[in-house]
């Protein structure tokens, strides 16, 4: 394990690159703009979760020659929003598959005008029926989606799986569950967009990924690349959830501008957001573990599902991160693991930090607490004598090669949590308390980047330019919204090229202005994008000495006079770099076999829960989590992800419960979705250990999903440690808790406390 | 945002004669806003209907707490911060003060008041159990006088009340006069803070020679509107705090509430929770009474 | 638009008169207009967000008159005749509040959306309690959500701002963190 090399910048706690914009109110949202002459936009949605449309009447008491009025006829390019599978039109033509299906829209210059408006259209269906679960959908009695309701499957296979059940000592099943979890960003979705002629389609918004956007509207509109043009304002949280909903708003907008003739604004408001907008894939998923006398895994057989809702989104790159995921990080010889998303009429379920990998390890680490119970030895020595090492292969057979150190993680997460002696002590005081103290823990990996040869397509490119001005500007798609891109970026930049961090900006995150780095998603900032500025760095570097004399060393000046000769002998000063692969890299995408990822990022969490069977509450009292990410770029903002993803997990665990109602979301507030606040989050207590890692930014690897993968399942391994009872499904509710502690007992008895 | 302001009018005559000659001259015609924590959820929501509204804001008399030597009057438009920052009703009436901590978050109890509490008539008010287990009265005043009910009888049915069309509710009366109850309070929301009760429970009693010679048990979420466990406290009224006794005030509960499945929680839930609550108090009381 | 077109002659709206971040102000508008609308709409305040329009989230929080509000529920007719501070108000000669400060250097705005409403709260609570323990901090601000942060090091930065003395204890309470590096 070598020591990072000594660095100015990278690793220290700089100010956030627009903070002082944030704390003073100054940063630019996309509510806070406005256009001369801007209309507001709102949206005509289904109501019924499916059927085919019979009719669409106006009613004459509004008069619609003040309103833009678009429909899918209007739609000059395809029907479709383009993300992976074409399947998702940007308006219903015919019919509806969810209850939020955008059919019409309608712009006015007055907001006020707008829901009255939306309220006066008639839409007349003829019903089909609905498919609302995973389960309903498998039996295939009304098809949805496709032919088969199937909207991806995947099959990973490792070593003979069905010879292992005969010599295994013991033989454990178990079914797990997870519900659907809305991001609750603070900021709503949000978009300005202008129509010309002369120029096409312009869109501002709060969103993560300028090309995804930039590649619906080109769709949707029919246009050139040089008639489409995306800008990134300031972003109040995305979290996944402005992934891919921002390109269905931004052809919304965008059509309304064109048939309107002014620029349109559509803000959604919480209600809307709420419901209209993604939701992290509710999953079940089942395992089948063969496991030796020594607790040893001889095989895993895992069946899991997940609900796609209406539309295939990014369902496909969810099933697939949860499959690589779902074997956690431990040693099988034999791995089977079937995966299928399943279509039903909900809102199309999206990416959601973790993507994928949070459901399958909830049921994992779950699953292996049972396993310790079933066979009867501790779950810690259980995970301990299955650990990847260096030198084993993984489900995919991806051969461990860089540092492993679960064993040091472990251990250090024991101690730092007195994990032992508070367990001894809780079973001791647990008799006689009716608030029931346990302890639980989780040890997982989280794949950093795109999956197998997923960057390779993506094939980014990103660099840097000095401009006439003498700013150093970091140009990529990537995009800031909250978790430090514009931080860590101008970070590893002002380190590569021996500059100061106040020198380094970001060039704006406009598809006019930059090149197409890729989307900001997958824990592939750090890693894969800050590789490609740390090149295009030395790249820069080595342009200018060798172009324009740039000495060894240099001041500030002497390095904006060596850019200035370049400019004049060369022309811009520009330096970009497309991602390359670290070596080694081999990926089966038909077997599902090979390098999954270029790198993980480990950890151990270990949750304390004290379980109140007065009331039938849970309250995390800490959380322990210990985590090697390579290289930690920025202390604070890295432990900022760490606890932010920890309490957003938290609310997964134990809160957060999407309530539907035939099809519909039924809380769509946030008094009713319930997400913890400053008073119910609990102390996070969080250790780096860094290895850094050679093909990362400075030595990055991903850390922003990765603390959304361990607290729900530690958590409820601790609350089946102080209960004795085994909770299989989240949120777990105080409701859940009740139906498993006590439904059981008449209600007129005391509770036995 | 779902409600546009300019189809509503609202005024602020700035004295509290003002406001009732207004609900006088047209009964009926006039909604009431204090602090707006209610209303203009509903204006924001695009549910408020009311076309005219009256603003019961910086009306002193309406935002004043009188301590006499047997009762405190608490003005209708009294804040939650104002109660949370009365040393009296600390020290005196400790559950009101309480469930002054619960209301929302600081923002929300500068603004949300007693009596707004009470007029809203959600069942799951976070006031109503510490009022009703304190025997508050209500005051109500019109251009034609004052009249007082007790709390208890002031909810009518879900969101109904019994105040008439030009009236507003003016004071809250409560006695000075439980030093020596044991009193309990409980809500079980859906989170520590920023919460709405799926069930609470206030509770207070006096034992006299290890009998309970004085009881009340107010309740929220457990019926269509804040009530009293009248029932409950019947079974324990009298009576010493025997096994036998709790297991009997237990069934009394779970025969009297009549909670709802809603998309905050459960019925089956809400009843076992309040049985549970109802013990708690009981054992409490219990653990009291064997310390002299 | 300034005051002066607010208050446009054929407009049929009652004034309000009151003191915004040191100005005072006078608009004519409908008297039912959430105070959060009038900042953002009337005065370009764009500081003030809306994250729920329901009292939920705390984003819109500002100062009235002494006390901490959200602004999406309060009627700017009952703002009439109060002083109202919002997040623009909050740095004094250019110089960054004491809690602006502690929240660049740790970490306390990440998306910055729930910000200016987390600032309003927290000066609020520094106000009537000079040095508060974590449970003041963590009561001062339950009505601010923030999904970025999970709050801890919103706690570490309100700590901080108390006073130079009482920071360096306070960001113990909290968290700790070490960087081994191996």
């Amino acid at each position: 394990m070598s020591s990072p090399a000594p660095t100015r910048i990278v690793g220290a706690a700089v100010p956030r690159k627009e903070g002082v914009d944030k704390l003073l109110g100054r940063a630019c949202y996309i509510d806070d703009m406005e256009r001369e002459g801007m209309w507001h936009g709102a949206t005509v949605r289904s109501g019924i979760p499916r059927g085919l449309i019979r009719s669409i009447a106006f009613d004459r008491s509004i008069d619609w020659s003040k309103f833009a009025i678009v429909t899918a006829a209007d739609i000059p390019g395809d029907n479709c929003i383009q993300l992976i599978v074409a399947d998702q039109p940007c308006l219903a033509d015919g019919k509806v598959n969810h209850c939020e299906e955008a059919i019409l829209l309608i712009a006015h210059p007055d907001k006020h005008k707008l829901r009255e408006a939306v309220a006066s259209v008639r839409v007349e269906y003829e019903p089909l029926p609905p498919v609302f679960s995973i389960e309903e959908s498998e039996r295939q009695d009304a098809i949805v989606w496709g032919t088969d309701n199937l909207i991806k499957t995947f099959l990973l296979e490792k070593g003979d799986v069905d010879s292992a059940w005969a010599n295994a000592a013991h033989i454990v099943e178990g079914e797990f569950r997870t519900g659907a979890q809305e991001h609750l960003y603070i900021e709503n979705q949000g978009v300005i967009a202008e129509y010309s002629k002369e120029s096409g389609v312009t869109v501002w918004g709060s969103l993560q990924c300028p090309f995804y956007v930039f590649k619906a509207l080109r769709g949707v509109f029919k246009l050139p690349d040089d008639k489409v043009r995306v800008i990134q304002t300031e972003t109040g949280g995305a979290f996944g959830g402005k992934e891919d909903y921002p390109s269905t708003l931004a052809c919304h907008a965008g059509l309304l501008a064109m048939k309107s003739g002014h620029p349109v604004k559509m803000v959604y408001d919480r209600m809307e957001d709420l419901a209209v907008t993604t939701k992290r894939h509710p999953s079940r998923v089942r395992h089948r573990t063969a496991v030796s006398s020594e607790g040893k895994l001889l095989a895993i057989q895992i069946d899991l599902a997940t609900d796609g809702g209406a539309y295939a989104t990014l369902s496909s790159t969810v099933l697939s991160r949860a499959t690589l995921h779902s074997t956690g990080p431990y040693v099988c010889p034999n791995i089977r693991v079937r995966a299928s998303s399943w279509a039903t009429n909900y809102v199309p379920y999206g990416a959601f930090r973790g993507f994928g990998a949070p459901q399958a390890i909830f049921a994992m680490e779950r699953h292996m607490d049972e396993i310790a119970a079933a066979i009867g030895i501790d779950p810690v020595e259980l995970r301990r004598r299955n650990f990847l090492h260096v030198g084993d292969t993984n489900g995919t057979e991806q051969l461990m090669r860089d540092p492993v150190i679960l064993d040091h993680l472990l251990d250090r997460a024991l101690k730092e949590s007195d994990y032992y002696a508070k367990r001894t002590k809780f079973a001791r005081e647990n008799s006689s308390n009716p608030v029931k103290r346990g302890m639980g823990l989780a040890a997982f990996y989280h794949g950093s980047g795109f999956t197998g040869s997923g960057e390779l397509y993506l094939n980014s490119l990103g660099g840097v330019d000095v401009t006439l001005k003498g700013e150093v500007r970091v140009l990529v798609s990537n995009t800031e919204f909250g978790q430090g891109t514009n931080t860590i970026l101008t970070q590893i930049a002002a380190e590569a090229l021996g500059v100061e961090y106040s020198s380094v900006t970001m060039a704006p995150p406009d598809t006019g202005v930059v090149p197409n780095s890729g989307p900001t998603v997958a824990s592939r900032t750090s890693m894969v994008v800050g590789r490609i500025i740390e090149r295009a760095c030395l790249q820069l570097l080595a342009m200018l000495r060798e172009g324009a004399g740039l000495g060894a060393k240099f001041t500030h000046g002497e390095f904006i006079a060596a850019c200035e000769r370049y400019r004049a002998a060369h022309g811009e000063v520009v330096s970009l770099c497309r991602y390359e692969a670290p070596p080694g890299i081999v990926w089966d995408d038909q077997r599902y076999h090979g390098e999954a990822y270029g790198a993980y990022a480990w950890a151990v969490y270990v949750a304390q829960v004290a379980v109140d069977t007065v009331a039938y509450s849970t309250e995390v009292e800490d959380i322990w989590a210990v985590q090697e990410v390579g290289r930690v770029l920025h202390p604070v903002l890295a432990a900022g992800q760490v606890e932010g993803g920890i309490a957003q997990a938290v609310g997964y665990a134990l809160y957060e419960k999407v309530v539907w109602e035939n099809g519909r979301m039924a809380n769509n507030q946030m008094t009713n979705y319930i997400m913890p606040t400053a008073e119910d989050v609990p102390p996070i207590h969080v250790f780096f250990e860094e290895i850094p890692f050679r093909y990362g930014g400075f030595g990055a690897k991903g850390i922003g999903e990765l603390p959304h993968d361990g607290p729900a399942p530690a958590i409820l391994n601790a609350i089946r440690d102080a209960t004795g009872v085994a909770f299989n499904a989240i949120p777990l509710l105080p409701e859940d808790l009740y139906a498993g502690l006590a439904a059981a007992q008449p209600a007129d008895e005391v509770a036995a406390r | 945002m779902r409600g546009n302001a300019a189809i509503h009018d609202l005024v602020a005559p700035g004295t509290l004669g003002a406001v009732l000659d207004l609900l006088a001259a047209e009964p009926g015609a006039w909604t009431p806003i204090a602090g707006g924590t209610e209303v203009m959820v509903a204006f924001a929501a695009g549910r408020l209907t009311a076309p005219k509204l009256v603003s019961l804001w910086g009306i002193p008399d309406l935002r004043a707490i009188e301590v006499a030597p047997q009762s405190v009057v608490i003005g209708a438009a009294t804040t939650f911060l104002d109660l949370r920052r009365h040393a009296l009703i600390a020290a005196d009436l400790p559950l009101l003060a309480k469930a002054a901590g619960w209301i929302g978050s600081i923002a929300n109890q500068g603004r949300a008041t007693l009596g707004g509490n009470l007029v809203n008539g959600s069942p799951a008010a976070d006031s109503s159990p510490a009022l009703l287990a304190y025997d508050a009265e209500i005051e109500f005043i019109s251009v034609r006088g004052r009249r007082r009910v007790p709390y208890s009888e002031f909810h009518t049915a879900y969101k109904r009340n019994c105040l008439a069309p030009d009236e507003l509710l003016y004071a809250i009366h409560l006695p000075r006069r439980f030093a020596r109850h044991n009193q309990y309070l409980r809500k079980v929301g859906t989170r520590r803070a920023m919460a709405i009760a799926k069930v609470a429970l206030g509770a207070i009693a006096l034992l006299e020679n290890g009998r309970i010679r004085e009881i009340r048990l107010g309740a929220a979420s457990l019926a269509p509107y804040p009530m009293r466990l009248m029932q409950t406290e019947a079974a324990l009224l009298g009576r010493s705090l025997t096994d036998d006794t709790i297991q009997s005030a237990r069934r009394a509960l779970l025969a009297e509430v009549k909670p709802i499945d809603d998309i905050r929680s459960t019925a089956d839930y809400r009843r076992r929770v309040a049985a549970n609550l109802l013990d708690e108090f009981l054992l409490q009381l219990r653990r009291v009474e064997a310390v002299p | 638009m300034r005051t002066s077109e607010s208050a446009a002659p054929n407009n049929p709206w009652p004034a309000v008169r009151f003191v915004v971040n040191g100005e005072a102000r006078i608009v004519s508008i409908p008297p039912m207009k959430r105070l959060l609308d009038v900042l953002r709409e009337d005065l370009q305040l764009t500081g003030t967000k809306e994250g729920c329009g329901e009292g939920e989230c705390g984003s819109c929080s500002v100062r009235l008159s002494g006390e901490l509000v959200n602004s999406c529920l309060v009627p700017v007719l009952q703002a009439d005749g109060a002083v109202i501070q919002t997040v623009e108000g909050l740095a004094l000669n250019g110089k960054l509040h004491p809690l602006q400060e502690a929240f660049l250097q740790r970490g306390g705005a990440q998306c910055g959306i729930c910000t200016p409403g987390m600032l309003m709260a927290a000066a609020h609570l520094l106000d009537h309690c000079p040095n508060p323990d974590l449970a003041q901090i963590r009561e001062g601000i339950a009505g601010n959500l923030c999904r970025c942060t999970g709050f801890i090091r919103i706690f570490e930065s309100v700590a901080a701002a108390t006073s130079a003395q009482s920071a360096g204890s306070a960001t113990t309470l909290t968290t700790e963190q070490s960087h081994h590096a191996r």
